[in-house]
């Protein structure tokens, strides 16, 4: 058959495919009222059954706190966003509930109630978010640890603690803002461990001045949890997760090397946030590797174009930057896709959102300096401690796979350890092999490269899969 | 004896849905995740196949794949991102070790 019957059998000419979003949080939910606004009603995909987001994630019906309870400061502009996307949903095509598990050339494949279908798109926004970026531990396996983002999912879509006594650990703004969320919901903390020293945040002051409303919300999160006799630990590194069959304390080593202990009966951790930029990958978009955050990205540029034609990226997705960068992200790739469809943008709002982005990297910048990763405790995982949970890898496996003869990059290392080759495709562990395997070469970080994703991005029931 | 890894602080006034734990009768609130009707009465989701002890979830965002369960007559399925429905029956332990 000749190919160009195959293209007009296409009931959809490619120009007038709506443009689709994937993500249904602050930066996917603005670059669907900019569209939308334009006259360009968007397809808009979420796994989650509400839009939100991870920031401002709805509850479920039938629960009756209020935003101030849920959110705090953040009560008005989580409300603000949840009626832009009210006052949108019934004018675009919302499809909640909805997984895109793999991406090809102009084709989405999507899985919603046990069923795959394919989606054509010409212009893709992808808006997908981060998830916790953790370090394995000793005892990491234990019932009773989450991530601090599931710590707080727990807190604010379920009204559940994680435990009745728990202790938080990691470093990074989350970690004192869910802190500061479990005292004021009633929750028991038993300790709040900052891996960072108070000295290096203290460092950066000039930079986070640039957001003061921002710098003392945090200053009072830590003031509060003080106040309440918290006990807060600056400075420590965690040793292991204690207990028998669930968590029943934390051993941490102190600023000035003294092994300490906190019972506790739950831990929630985490090292700031990394992408969830496996959508991206598959449609092909490059990626660098930030320093300052010690991630890789998907990259853009400011206006949210790859350099893939008709793929756009805004949000946490494409770099951590925090939710308020995230929904002028989505505006402004919104518009960039207007943009090249030919459409008249206006240069007012384009440079406004320019100028509120810009205006934000001076704070971002002292933030990731204020709150370092700490890699060496990554790197220094001892031989026994599981690495990969979905395949039981130990550090010590991980070590011996790059060992010499062995592999170079993480990708090698994976075929050899099969580190990263369960459920979760890497997204717990890879931050921390990546390190174990770069101390181990005595090689950068970013010269191991990263772990590759791979269709389905997460696990469908088997019934539903089809080849993409 | 209370086994619960997740306690709750407030909205305990939800309807109550009664589902299975292992063939045990028990019950949790509408609006529950399957994960959390789960720890709020049992210690753990799963066990290992590695052998090496229980598991309970960790992300609670659907990207960690931890918190699988069983559900008879459907197969299974992701607790932190399923909702409760009432009469679920959950197996948290494979068959033939009940
Ligand atoms: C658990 C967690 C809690 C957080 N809490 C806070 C907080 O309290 N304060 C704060 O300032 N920041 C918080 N953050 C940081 C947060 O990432 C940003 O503040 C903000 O939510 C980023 O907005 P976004 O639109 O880029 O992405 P998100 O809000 O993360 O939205 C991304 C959306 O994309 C959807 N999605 C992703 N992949 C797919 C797919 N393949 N198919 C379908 N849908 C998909 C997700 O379901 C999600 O709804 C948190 C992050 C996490 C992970
Ligand atoms: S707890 Fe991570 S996927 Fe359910």
């Amino acid at each position: 058959m000749p190919t160009d019957a195959l293209c007009t059998a296409n009931p959809h000419a490619a120009a007038d495919l709506p443009p689709v979003i994937v993500g249904a949080g602050p930066a996917g939910v603005r670059a669907a009222e900019a569209l939308l606004a334009a006259g360009l009603a968007p397809i808009l995909i979420d796994e989650g059954a509400a839009a939100g987001g991870r920031i401002y994630q709805r509850q479920p019906p039938g629960f009756t706190r209020d935003a101030a309870t849920l959110h705090g400061t953040e009560a008005g502009k989580a409300t603000a966003l949840h009626t832009a996307f009210d006052a949108i949903a019934a004018r675009i095509d919302w499809r909640p509930g909805t997984l895109v598990w793999a991406v090809r050339p102009g084709e989405l494949h999507l899985h919603r109630d046990g069923r795959a279908e394919t989606l054509p798109f010409r212009d893709l926004i992808l808006a997908t978010g981060a998830m916790d970026r953790l370090i394995p531990l000793p005892g990491w396996t234990l019932p009773g640890v989450f991530s601090l983002g599931g710590a707080q999912i727990a807190l604010k879509t379920q009204a559940v603690a994680i435990g009745r006594q728990v202790a938080f650990v990691g470093t990074g703004p989350l970690l004192w803002l869910l802190a500061h969320q479990y005292r004021k919901a009633g929750g028991g903390i038993a300790a709040v461990i900052d891996t960072t020293p108070s000295a290096t945040k203290r460092r950066q002051i000039l930079g986070l001045l640039t957001q003061p409303g921002m710098l003392a919300r945090g200053l009072s999160y830590m003031l509060g949890l003080r106040r309440a006799g918290v006990r807060i630990v600056e400075g420590a590194m965690p040793e292991a997760i204690l207990g028998e069959g669930r968590v029943q304390g934390l051993r941490w080593r102190d600023a000035r090397g003294r092994v300490q202990e906190s019972v506790c009966d739950a831990v929630a951790m985490g090292w700031h946030l990394r992408p969830e930029a496996q959508l991206a990958e598959l449609a092909g978009v490059p990626f660098r590797f930030n320093p300052r955050q010690r991630n890789w990205e998907p990259d853009k540029d400011p206006t949210g174009r790859t350099a893939v034609p008709g793929v756009y990226l805004a949000g946490d997705g494409a770099g951590i930057e925090g939710a308020d960068a995230a929904e002028i992200a989505g505006a402004r790739a919104a518009l960039s896709l207007l943009q090249d469809r030919g459409r008249a943008v206006d240069a007012g709002l384009l440079a406004a959102l320019d100028r509120r982005a810009g205006a934000m990297l001076a704070f971002r910048h002292a933030l990731d300096a204020a709150f370092p990763f700490p890699h060496a405790l990554a790197a220094g995982i001892a031989d026994d401690v599981m690495v990969c949970r979905c395949e039981a890898i130990t550090a010590g496996e991980l070590r011996a796979a790059v060992d010499p003869g062995g592999a170079m990059e993480i990708n090698r290392a994976k075929a050899f350890s099969r580190l990263g080759m369960g459920r979760c495709q890497g997204r717990v562990c890879a931050p921390a092999a990546a390190e174990i395997i770069a101390a181990r070469l005595g090689a950068p970080v970013e010269a191991v490269g990263r772990l590759r994703a791979q269709a389905p991005v997460k696990p469908l029931p088997a019934a539903a899969r089809s080849t993409p | 004896m209370n086994q619960a890894i997740f306690t709750r602080l407030a909205e305990t006034g939800r309807p109550r849905i009664a589902f299975t734990l292992d063939s045990r009768p028990v019950e949790a609130l509408a609006g529950d995740t399957l994960l959390t009707a789960i720890l709020t009465q049992a210690a753990s989701v799963r066990e290992s196949e590695f052998g090496d002890g229980p598991r309970a979830g960790l992300c609670l965002m659907g990207a960690c794949q931890e918190c699988w369960v069983m559900l008879d007559g459907h197969g299974p399925v992701r607790a932190c991102t399923t909702p409760l429905e009432a009469g679920m029956a959950v197996r948290l332990r494979r068959r033939h070790a009940d």
